[in-house]
């Protein structure tokens, strides 16, 4: 190893492992990454030790990229460890980036979600109610577990973050270009999103189809219609997210005739995109009758669910009400 | 804070056509109501983007109402049945947050109803006073304090 070649680091917070496959799935390119960097840690694949991070100096590796949500006391401790050992911060997922799936958790709280997982799912079987503690003595040693947050946090509410990767997970070309950025030192304005900014309906090859005046007077599930591979899904009467969703995936779940569902978030000019999203369901309604709206409205079986499904921890509004949650 | 104490704090967005005007009505008319909303005025109530709803809440708001002209005469055609879409799917996506419908109401005032806008007004304020504070906090109880 050579002491020439810029260090990076790969870690994992709340995520399925999906954004581990992305690098994974560079496939050759991964060995000119290999080539041009010194892996210094990257638990999924190699076997370092938090000790080996806390000896190396501050700011020694290059960069660093994160995925997954921060649900955790010891994710939030692991980040910190690594912001402080980074020269940069990359935010690799949708789970990273915004939140995620994980954090539809949000709807939720620690006692609901623990009561649901440990004791009321039809497959739990678990006749003395053993939940995990954060301390528990075993054989008269004091063991203990990292603490399990009410809120899961996208990863720049717990560290600076210097670029986001978006997608879930994220597309091989945008990792290349990210990379190869850092690399040859071509880096744009930190906090920028590597992905353009406009939305995914401006790249999309449905867009043709899309007919003058666009109204909705039932919506679908996917699963409910017989849908047309050609012709726009919001013209189909199907929620895609793509109007309030950034672009630059490259249509992957459009090409399997399958809507978008906003892992990318929003761009840049948008706060909050489930607000956006709905903003735009409204407009295309085809009915300005009270009663009729109502009907339609209640056919949407989780709104919030549907148009946040990604960025609920980075909504305006950030999770449900404590004090609502039964 | 004990509910005599508690003053809600009310946003209503008026559209300048119409409620904003019906307002102003009031105002020379030298009616007295609840003096607790804060008005924002807009060109149209089809201008409210959910965002500013909820940026409202999150910023300390107790009730949010909308105020727009009557189906039929907004001023640019469709926008107040564009309103009224949105009020009824961000009602939905609001009870999910955990916010009471009972918080969010959609009004039509027309320039000459002075008297509805003062109704309004007392209405939706003794209502918000009734359901008590909103509280609401993002974090989670979390102590997370960011952005």
């Amino acid at each position: 190893m050579s002491d020439a070649k810029p260090k990076v680091a790969f870690y994992w917070c709340s995520s399925c492992g999906g954004c581990e496959e992305s690098i994974v799935d560079l496939a050759e390119d991964i060995l000119k990454v290999v080539a041009a960097v010194d892996i210094v840690f990257w638990p999924v694949a190699l076997d370092f030790k938090k000790k080996d991070v806390e000896a190396m100096p501050d700011k020694s590796i290059a960069v660093t990229f994160i995925n997954g949500a921060v649900r955790l006391s010891e994710q939030e401790e692991m980040v910190k460890l690594l912001r402080r050992k980074s020269g940069l911060i990359v935010a690799h997922g949708s789970c990273a980036h915004l939140g995620g799936i994980p954090g539809l958790g949000n709807f939720w709280n620690k006692e609901t979600i623990f009561r649901r997982a440990y004791h009321t799912t039809p497959s739990t079987d678990n006749r003395d109610g053993v939940v995990p503690l954060e301390k528990s003595v075993v054989d008269g040693k004091e063991l203990s577990l990292p603490a399990f947050f009410d809120t899961v946090l996208s990863l720049n509410q717990v560290i600076d973050v210097d670029y986001y990767l978006p997608g879930c997970a994220p597309p091989r070309d945008l990792i290349l270009n990210a990379v190869t950025a850092i690399l040859e030192g071509k880096l744009p304005p930190k906090g920028a999103v590597l992905s353009p900014n406009k939305s995914v309906c401006d790249d999309c090859e449905r867009n043709e189809t899309k007919p003058e005046k666009m109204t909705i007077k039932v919506i679908k599930r996917p699963w409910e219609a017989l849908l047309d591979p050609k012709t726009c899904f919001l013209a189909q009467g199907v929620i895609c997210m793509g109007p309030a969703t950034r672009t630059g995936c490259g249509e992957r779940c459009i090409e399997a005739n399958m809507p978008c569902r906003g892992c990318f978030g929003p761009t840049d000019q948008v706060f909050d995109q489930g607000a956006k999203f709905l903003s735009a369901l409204g407009s295309i309604i085809e009915t300005s009758d009270e009663k009729e709206i109502e009907k339609i409205v209640d056919t949407i079986v989780d709104p919030a669910g549907t148009f946040y499904r990604f960025s609920l921890p980075t909504s305006i509004l950030r999770r449900r009400k404590m004090e609502a949650i039964r | 804070m004990s509910q005599e104490q508690f003053e809600p704090k009310v946003v209503g967005f008026l559209c300048t056509w119409c409620s904003y005007t019906g307002a102003d009505l009031a105002g020379t008319a030298r009616m007295t109501y609840a003096p607790n909303v804060r008005v924002i005025r807009v060109m149209c109530s089809g201008r409210v983007d959910p965002q500013f709803v909820l940026k409202a809440f999150q910023k300390g708001a107790d009730g949010v109402f909308i105020s727009g002209c009557h189906p039929g005469d907004c001023h640019y055609q469709d926008g107040n049945t564009k309103t009224l879409r949105r009020h009824r799917l961000l009602s939905r996506v609001l009870e999910q947050y955990g916010i009471e419908r009972e918080r969010f109401r959609l009004e039509w005032v027309s320039a000459s109803e002075g008297a509805k806008f003062r109704k309004v007004c007392d209405e939706f304020t003794e209502q918000i006073r009734a359901l008590g504070p909103l509280n609401f906090n993002g974090n989670g109880g979390q102590p997370h304090e960011r952005r």
